[in-house]
């Protein structure tokens, strides 16, 4: 069964123990200073957003039908069956197209490293494999990261909002968008204050779709392409040899 | 002036300097890595290099199979004198993709990855397999000047004997490729500009590669008379005008169509930055070389016809960074702009296009045309000396 991650922004606290957890287990650096930085970078691969009194935390999404592991030209990246999107950086050839289709912006990239890596959160693989839960959530002190079967917290994120309407705003973030994610997120506020995405922008369809449907159409046109083409050389051809022998017979005909 | 027997020119001054400058940032690319070289970041992982060098590279590319599909595969005769030129540009042009590639490509060392970790769905692997394979096709096409040089008979015959399929596979590779190079652009449509974003990229990808294929011929055979003192076949160049005015239309119709159909038509009358890039690709992929080529005294007047393919070649560079950079400012919510050693590899990568077609055309039959025989070998040499040669031109 597949596994995800639920976030439920009115119990975050923002005490950033998920951050610190999540780069001990990436074995990044984390100090004060990357503590204080709120974009996500090659060495930050989750951050807690603050405003007033509200939080947010940003993380792979971990789509059902992620766009990095479609557009990835040598298949770096996959979708496991525990949920988590993983990375091969030794297939890696670092065309960057994954960090150009992630509806959430998600990739980072080492732009400072000779042989750079694509960075992002991989859902500790490792862990989830073991069925321990994630580093961020193991270390969430007030459960407001709840690793979890994905449909339970599916049904449990519904729960909660069914239960106190009045705590959020009626949607589950990573429910329906670009196809689902295994990332669900809850907030009382809106989502696109803290930079994601609006599911009107990015639509309930899987990403990959709209590539799929033109990369659908190759082995069909294919062999009609080359069967016009080399139906047109034919005739082309052979009109220019009868046109050829023609000319000749005329030239005969005129010689008598 | 002359230092070492060499004649010091402004072109050969210029072609020198951004060499110079273009080596010392390939220094910095491969001991410092992509960002101390460009001002490609996570906001944009793709910049000049994917928007100028691969996109606009291989559309300018375009020629080599739009003139040999027209000869050998219609059979318009007519155009065989401009043949060998064109696959000369194309065929520059795809081996300058490949190193404008190992430029960009964070890992160039894992290129060879591409074949044996193949991703199906990926638009980007195809674009890859297709590219890979027309460029042996085109090496192949361009063989024959080659072999002629050398006076090989035998191999020259075995070639022309595939020629045929040789351009058919060519011509196929290139719809696939030209295309999905839009179809790349597909599977992002929330950030991108509704301006540049369609459903029907991948079309005007293809339209866009034959519109710069014909403009990239009449604009190397305006600049190679002009450098070499040929005479320039004016009825090919006003036939091959005229195909541009009726692509150049084509093209513009099925635009318009496409703004009204998705409701943008209107605003791209409002002011707005992203409107001010569009206009400027507008007017010099439409409406300048429109007007131009809808006068007879234009399309018959070489330095007029190199005129309006030159502001076509503009205006569809200015659309593919359009499509590839500016539709992307308002999502990301910043600017990007090369830095100086990514644009100095950019037009390092140039120079070397324009310095291997001069040497091509010096030293091979390239303007020759195949029905007289055996190239003169001698005879080029000897224009070559006549004409005061420039290193560039």
């Amino acid at each position: 069964m597949s596994k995800g991650i639920l976030y439920d922004a009115t119990m975050c606290i923002g005490c950033k123990q998920c951050e610190s957890a999540c780069a001990q287990q990436n074995e990044l650096p984390y100090d004060d200073k990357v503590a204080a930085e709120s974009v996500q970078t090659d060495h930050k691969f989750t951050t807690v957003l603050a405003k007033d009194d509200k939080f947010m935390r940003r993380l792979c999404q971990h789509c059902e039908h992620p766009a990095c592991a479609s557009v990835c030209p040598v298949g770096a990246f996959h979708k496991t069956a525990d949920g988590p999107v993983v990375y091969d950086v030794w297939k890696c050839i670092g065309c960057r197209y994954c960090m150009v289709a992630c509806a959430f912006s998600q990739p980072k990239y080492e732009w400072g490293k000779l042989n750079p890596r694509v960075r992002k959160c991989i859902m500790c693989p490792d862990r989830v494999a073991q069925g321990l839960a994630t580093a961020c959530a193991t270390a969430c002190p007030t459960g407001a990261t709840k690793f979890g079967d994905h449909e339970a917290l599916i049904a449990e994120a519904k729960d909660r909002i069914r239960n106190n309407p009045e705590n959020y705003v009626d949607h589950i973030y990573g429910l329906n968008e670009v196809g689902g994610t295994s990332v669900l997120m809850l907030s009382s506020v809106p989502f696109e204050q803290f930079g994601l995405p609006k599911i009107q922008r990015i639509g309930e369809e899987a990403l990959p779709e709209y590539t799929g449907r033109v990369m659908d159409m190759m082995p069909d046109f294919i062999p009609l392409w080359a069967l016009v083409l080399g139906g047109v050389y034919w005739v082309s051809n052979r009109r220019a040899e009868v046109a050829e022998v023609e000319a000749e017979e005329r030239a005969l005909r005129g010689g008598k | 002036m002359t230092i070492m027997n060499i004649k010091v020119t402004f072109w050969r001054v210029l072609f020198v300097a951004i060499m110079i400058a273009g080596l010392y940032s390939t220094y910095v690319r491969y001991l410092h890595g992509l960002g101390a070289v460009s001002n490609m970041n996570d906001q944009y992982p793709w910049g000049l290099w994917i928007g100028f060098d691969c996109l606009c590279g291989v559309m300018l590319a375009a020629g080599g199979f739009c003139v040999t599909g027209a000869v050998y595969i219609f059979h318009v005769e007519r155009l065989h004198s401009v043949c060998r030129p064109a696959i000369l540009t194309a065929f520059l042009g795809y081996v300058l993709f490949i190193v404008g590639l190992l430029f960009d490509l964070g890992r160039p060392w894992f290129i060879w990855h591409q074949m044996i970790y193949m991703n199906f769905h990926s638009v980007m692997f195809e674009v890859g397999m297709c590219v890979m394979t027309y460029t042996t096709v085109l090496f192949l096409e361009f063989l024959p000047n080659v072999l002629e040089r050398f006076n090989l008979a035998a191999p020259i015959r075995w070639v022309k004997k595939i020629y045929p399929v040789l351009v058919c596979l060519g011509i196929l590779l290139s719809t696939l490729h030209q295309s999905s190079l839009g179809s790349l652009f597909l599977i992002f449509p929330e950030k991108m500009s509704p301006f540049w974003y369609t459903p029907a990229l991948p079309f005007f990808f293809f339209l866009s590669a034959i519109a710069c294929g014909l403009a990239m011929t009449i604009f190397e055979s305006t600049l190679s008379a002009r450098a070499f003192g040929r005479g320039l076949e004016r009825s090919v160049m006003t036939e091959i005008g005229g195909a541009l005015y009726v692509v150049l239309w084509i093209i513009a119709l099925l635009r318009l169509q496409d703004f009204v159909h998705r409701h943008v038509f209107t605003t791209i009358f409002k002011g707005s930055y992203e409107a001010y890039f569009l206009w400027t690709e507008l007017i010099l992929c439409f409406v300048i070389p429109l007007t131009m080529l809808s006068f007879k005294k234009v399309r018959t007047n070489p330095h007029l016809l190199y005129l309006a393919a030159l502001s076509t070649i503009l205006g569809f560079v200015t659309n593919r960074l359009n499509v590839a950079i500016t539709s992307m400012d308002r999502w990301n919510g910043s600017h990007y702009l090369p830095s100086f050693t990514e644009t100095s590899i950019t037009l390092m990568i140039c120079a070397l296009g324009f310095f291997f077609f001069n040497m091509a055309v010096r030293f091979l039959p390239i303007f020759e045309d195949e029905h007289h025989g055996a190239p003169h070998a001698e005879q080029t040499l000897e224009l070559a000396e006549v004409q005061q040669p420039t290193l560039v031109h």
